[in-house]
């Protein structure tokens, strides 16, 4: 099996987290390309397995564990931008620079 | 724990029968211990308490008293003789050094002694001491001093021994310089304390002379060692005997070390009267009488000296008791001359002879000075020319006062007479004559002494200022106490008498490991004991003719001079000043060479290390220090400064900017594995 075009496409989503993750303003964006990132990251993994096709599944079991911990991670990113947005009325990470030198 | 009675029974022919005490004598240590928990508890508790901390100190002394009196009669009845030890340190292989008690005929006496006398004149002091300065400090002080006189007496080793000794010499220097308000007391307790000292010495080399030649400090050992004539230890019996001698002639102030005694009085009265009862002088005549077999069997050729020192002792210093107006100083004396005669005594061989008189002594001189101690109290005066006529205000201290000075001038039937006879008899047997006649002629001079004392304190008329009266019952009733023993105690040792039951005195003596093998008269020797008794009479009716008959000359009488006697003994035979002048003349110059070396050398040394160490550290801190330490740290820390502010610019705050730093060093780290790795 061939598994380029998924590692091409993974390596796509991958630059588009990344290029979000720096370039947007809106922390949700951020958040959102970070998820984008980690989808790129689980791809791999599944493809990679359907090449190897280990007995114990290793990685879907391994996407299974970032779509987890990727969902914990939203939750927590998601209520912290929440506060940050009642206490500042504003979602901009530019403003958000109080811990400077 | 009886390993002495073990060494008594190897020693057929010396074998002394005795018990061993049972639990009295096992538990004996704690009339060591007691004064010493005394003196701890006066000192926390003494100033809250009603007598201010006498009571314990009476209290202690009465528990003593019991285990006193129940060895004293037990040794009575069958002897006792036992040793506890127990061992607190080992020197190189051999030497063992030990704390314990010795039970038997000797330390019994005096434990007894000790703790009888001492009782009394304690008791006594709680009525003396009232109102007086920091009599807490007193009776704690006093119970250190019976008690470093217990382990003195209690010792089975001359290393104990000389713990007590040593204690007996600190306490008596707090008590003679009791009130150090005044400086002369302070200088009589340094004089006494001095004086003393030099003697330590002696003991103390004596000690370790023998104790290595033998190889252990016991005195068991060291009693049988001179009874089997040990050759090791004759070598140096002459030597370690003349230097424990040396030791003894301090305690016991004998001449020319008498100096510290009459100066001693500068204490409380019931100070004087323990010291010199019991306690402090009697510490080398029992020395010389625990090592006795040792002058006995070996060191024979020490005798003679001895003898004749003690000899010099009783009859000089008996005399300078004529000229003395402070009536403490009189008393004093009077021991001094009465230790001249245990010294004697004991030197000569007679064992007995001179520890009864040291017992019998203890009860009417202790007696004397409790009496003196009355009288002072009444009269607000030491002085004899303040007193006189006191017999009418104060009939108790009067009579036991009269008991006391006849026992101790010799009277027939007083405890006096007996030890005295004793003395006579022994020096008589052993060949020494003219010291004999000595003694004779110095129980004329202490009964002209006491005559005089007497007369002038209680007959003729009163010349004192102070309303005299006599003293507290608590006072008087250890007057009565002691007067009985003195009146009766002759009676327990008289030649060839044994009471049915008890024995006598020689007897229960003789309870030590090995037999003393000192002479005993079989019965009174009518001729001398008249002779001795016929001296005492005339010293009473020369001194009545002089002192007490005439009262129209009661001035003349007072200022009656010994005739050409009297300058050498208003001078003290100028040993006193001898003494000042040899350390005046020995102290001086070595003094001015030492301040001189002082000033010169030792400051010029001084100075120069001060100063150049100065320098240094000047060097070192500012050239060192300052410059290069400092530099080396100001610079590292200005380094970190700069580099800090620098760097910390990177912070800045904004998130992305770290995301990017983080993606840049990710590809770095990816091109690396990528294309190098």
């Amino acid at each position: 099996m061939i598994v380029n075009q998924f590692l091409v496409l993974a390596a796509a989503l991958f630059a588009l987290g990344v290029y979000g993750l720096l370039v947007r303003r809106n922390i949700v964006l951020i958040l959102l390309s970070v998820e984008l990132m980690l989808n790129a990251v689980n791809i791999n993994l599944v493809a990679f397995e359907a090449m190897l096709n280990t007995p114990e599944a290793l990685g879907q079991v391994f996407a299974i564990f970032v779509i987890t911990v990727a969902a914990a991670e939203v939750g927590i990113g998601l209520a912290i931008v929440l506060m940050i947005f009642r206490n500042r009325r504003s979602a901009n990470v530019d403003e958000l620079n109080l811990m400077r030198w | 724990m009886t390993n002495l009675l073990i060494l008594a029974a190897e020693e057929g022919e010396h074998l002394v029968q005795a018990g061993d005490g049972g639990w009295w004598a096992d538990t004996a240590g704690i009339m060591l211990i007691l004064p010493f928990v005394a003196f701890g508890l006066i000192m926390a508790f003494g100033k809250r308490l009603k007598h201010q901390g006498g009571e314990i100190a009476v209290a202690a002394l009465g528990i003593n008293l019991v285990w006193a009196t129940i060895l004293f009669v037990a040794n009575l009845t069958g002897g006792v003789l036992d040793q506890t030890t127990f061992e607190i340190a080992r020197i190189g292989s051999g030497l063992v050094f030990e704390l314990g008690w010795v039970v038997d005929g000797l330390s019994i006496m005096m434990y007894f002694l000790v703790n009888f006398v001492g009782l009394l004149v304690f008791i006594y002091a709680l009525g003396y001491m009232k109102g007086d300065v920091r009599v807490p400090w007193f009776f704690a002080a006093f119970s250190l001093f019976a008690g470093a006189m217990l382990i003195l007496v209690g010792a089975p080793n001359l290393v104990q021994m000389i713990i007590g000794w040593e204690g007996v010499g600190l306490a008596s220097y707090f008590l003679i310089g009791f009130y150090w308000d005044d400086l002369d007391n302070v200088k009589a307790g340094n004089k006494a304390f001095m004086t003393n000292k030099v003697a330590d010495v002696g003991l103390i080399l004596g000690a370790i002379i023998i104790g290595v030649t033998l190889g252990t400090f016991d005195f068991d050992a060291l009693d049988l060692a001179a009874i089997e004539h040990s050759e090791a230890l004759a070598g140096v019996a002459l030597v370690g005997g003349f230097l424990l001698f040396f030791g003894a002639m301090g305690k016991s102030a004998q001449f020319p070390f008498h100096i510290w005694l009459p100066d001693a009085m500068a204490g409380p009265t019931p100070v004087s009267a323990l010291m010199h009862a019991a306690t402090m002088v009697t510490a080398g005549i029992y020395l010389m009488a625990r090592t006795f077999p040792l002058f006995q069997n070996l060191a024979t050729e020490a005798r003679g000296w001895m003898v004749a020192i003690g000899a010099i002792t009783l009859l000089a210093i008996g005399l300078l008791a004529l000229v003395a107006n402070d009536i403490k100083k009189v008393l004093a004396y009077s021991t001094v001359s009465q230790l001249g005669y245990m010294m004697t005594a004991v030197a000569a061989g007679g064992y007995t002879a001179g520890l009864f008189h040291l017992f019998t002594h203890a009860f009417f001189k202790g007696l004397l000075f409790l009496g003196a101690g009355s009288v002072i109290h009444a009269v607000h005066s030491n002085d004899l020319t303040d007193m006189g006529g006191l017999r009418k205000y104060m009939p108790t201290t009067y009579w036991t006062f009269v008991v006391g000075s006849l026992a101790l001038a010799g009277i027939f039937p007083l405890a006096g007479f007996w030890s005295k006879d004793e003395i006579l008899a022994t020096l008589q047997f052993e060949g020494y004559v003219a010291f004999m006649w000595i003694a004779i002629a110095g129980a004329f001079v202490t009964a002209f002494y006491m005559t005089r004392a007497v007369a002038l304190t209680f007959f003729g008329e009163y010349k004192g200022h102070a309303e005299p009266h006599e003293s507290p019952r608590i006072m008087t009733g250890p007057l009565v106490g002691l007067a009985i023993p003195s009146i009766l105690f002759g009676l327990l040792n008289i030649p060839g008498v044994s009471w049915p039951g008890i024995g006598n005195f020689t007897e229960w003596l003789g309870i030590r490991v090995v037999a003393m093998g000192d002479h005993h008269a079989e019965a009174i020797d009518f001729a001398l004991a008249g002779m001795g008794f016929g001296a005492a009479l005339l010293g009473i009716a020369l001194g009545w003719m002089i002192w007490g008959k005439d009262r129209n000359t009661q001035q003349a009488r007072d200022r009656f001079e010994v005739p050409a006697l009297y300058p050498l003994l208003r001078h003290k035979y100028y040993v006193d000043d001898a003494a000042l002048g040899l350390v005046w003349a020995t102290s001086n110059p070595l003094a001015r060479f030492v301040d001189w070396t002082n000033t010169y050398i030792i400051d010029g040394i001084v100075n120069a290390v001060g100063g150049g160490t100065k320098f240094l550290g000047g060097l070192v801190y500012n050239g060192l220090d300052q410059i290069g330490v400092d530099g080396v740290f100001n610079g590292l820390s200005a380094a970190a400064d700069s580099a800090g502010s620098a760097l910390r610019k990177i912070q800045t705050g904004r998130v992305q900017e770290y995301a990017a730093g983080f993606v840049a060093g990710a590809l770095i780290l990816v091109v690396l594995f990528v294309f190098v790795i």
